[in-house]
């Protein structure tokens, strides 16, 4: 190949058409909670693997509902499953139990 | 003799204001631009947050009201102050003369196509709240069957450019409750609320928020930037994930704009000919703005609804109700001797 001196780097945009929505729904239907989420931060602001490691619930739920499946399970690693984040929930999502359904349907 | 009292607008405000009045033993005239009664109601399918139908509420305003009258197709062509009571000449050629008026004039809706980038009166599946309610009310199904539809909160609300920097307070829970309409109409199709913030402040529009969430709508924090035709005539939304600090694409079938209130413009030509004032947003100035919210600077005009900002059905009938009062203790005092 030639080489013309630039390369293309994948668009950091998130874009919806072709985002996987099955596994989500898949997902929903396991834990319907997730879908209540409304992405306030408690969860995150409270994790304590957080203090040592970018862990997000928030943004994890996000990241899927993006279809980001890889930084979902990233910014998930470092959970220890303390449950901390389950009694801040302001919804009431039993969040150790999402991410363990997360990690089910979408770990490898 | 019972005393004349002008209510201007038959909108929901006017409607309960003048059946009030009626109820207090005051001759009641009211005047409505439109062809029919009910304002914005009467073009509504369904009320959030329980999803009232509008008509069953407009039908028992106007229950009220056998014995005001009515003139529609009317406006006023002009008013002025006669010793303690207003002259007005209606365009129909009546004169009334009134002891006190009431300005229900209400709002307008936000005329969306002044959002260009969005597309409104360019493609045609972009549309407004206003019109998808015209939609459900005729019962007319979007065809094809929609893939992916999306709102617009905040379009001309909460955006100096566009001449409105406040917010209108009903349109958050508008697109909501849409969404769950439509989300119950078309299941499978996706569905997606763009919006800045959510204001769901009311009683119960946290439990729509609830329901919209778990039936599966998608709520995306950030305003969409720009709207385009995608070759399949679909549409190509472009907005910010503003949680994830990404920007986002998607293509919908349907784009549907919330505009919000302005104040409307015929109430604002009334408002010239008797020097009312307003505030920064274009609507009326109440002579203060928490003890005396239904009363104008000027003696004997009264306000009532989103003549004086964006506002609820409820808050509104709320207001029609209270300026009643203030407008029966004006008259005891000015104009029925002791
Ligand atoms: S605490 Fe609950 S509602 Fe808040 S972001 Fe975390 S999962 Fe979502
Ligand atoms: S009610 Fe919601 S959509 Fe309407 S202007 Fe306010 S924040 Fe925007």
């Amino acid at each position: 190949m030639i080489d013309f001196g630039f390369g293309i780097s994948p668009s950091s945009g998130i874009n919806l058409n072709n985002s996987d929505k099955d596994t989500f729904s898949k997902l929903a239907k396991m834990e319907p909670n997730v879908l209540k989420c409304m992405a306030c931060g408690s969860c995150t602001a409270t994790c304590t693997a957080g203090d040592f490691k970018t862990t997000s619930l928030r943004t994890a739920i996000l990241n899927l509902q993006n279809g980001l499946k890889d930084e979902a399970l990233e910014i998930l690693s470092g959970c220890m499953l303390c449950g901390k984040c389950t009694m801040v929930c302001p919804r009431g999502i039993n969040t150790r139990h999402l991410i363990l359904s997360i990690n089910k349907i979408y770990g490898k | 003799m019972k005393n004349n009292i002008l209510v201007i607008g038959g909108g929901a405000a006017g409607l309960e204001a003048a059946a009030n009045l009626e109820r207090l033993g005051y001759n009641i005239i009211l005047i409505e631009r439109d062809k029919q009664l009910g304002g914005h109601l009467a073009k509504w399918d369904r009320l959030f947050p329980d999803g009232l139908p509008a008509q069953e509420v407009l039908d028992s305003l106007l229950d009220n009201i056998s014995n005001v009258k009515c003139f529609t197709e009317t406006d006023i062509q002009a008013i002025n102050i006669l010793d303690k009571s207003f002259n007005a000449i209606l365009s129909n050629g009546i004169t009334v003369l009134a002891d006190a008026v009431l300005m229900a004039s209400g709002f307008d809706i936000f005329p969306a196509a002044k959002k260009e980038e969005y597309g409104y009166g360019i493609y045609e599946n972009v549309i407004t709240n206003q019109d998808l309610e015209q939609m459900f009310k005729q019962q007319q199904s979007i065809s094809p069957i929609p893939r992916a539809i999306g709102f617009v909160h905040c379009v001309g609300s909460r955006d100096e450019k566009a001449g409105n920097p406040a917010c209108s307070k009903v349109c958050c829970a508008t697109a909501v409750k849409q969404a769950c309409e439509v989300k119950e109409l078309y299941p499978d199709a996706d569905v997606y609320c763009f919006y800045m913030d959510l204001r769901m402040f009311g009683r119960r529009y946290e439990d729509l928020y609830l329901k919209a969430q778990k039936s599966g709508v998608r709520f995306i924090r950030g305003r969409v930037s720009e709207v385009a035709q995608t070759a399949d005539n679909r549409l190509l939304v472009k907005a910010e994930d503003t949680l994830s600090s990404k920007p986002v694409r998607v293509n919908l079938d349907m784009l549907v704009l919330m505009a919000g209130m302005r104040p409307s413009e015929a109430g604002h030509k009334v408002g010239i000919q008797l020097n009312l004032t307003t505030e920064d947003d274009g609507f009326f100035s109440a002579k203060d703005g928490m003890l005396s919210l239904q009363k104008s600077k000027l003696p004997g005009l009264f306000y009532a609804g989103a003549c004086t900002g964006a506002k609820t059905l409820p808050d509104t009938l709320h207001e029609a109700r209270s300026a009643a009062m203030e407008i029966d203790r004006y008259i005891k005092e000015n104009f029925i001797k002791k």
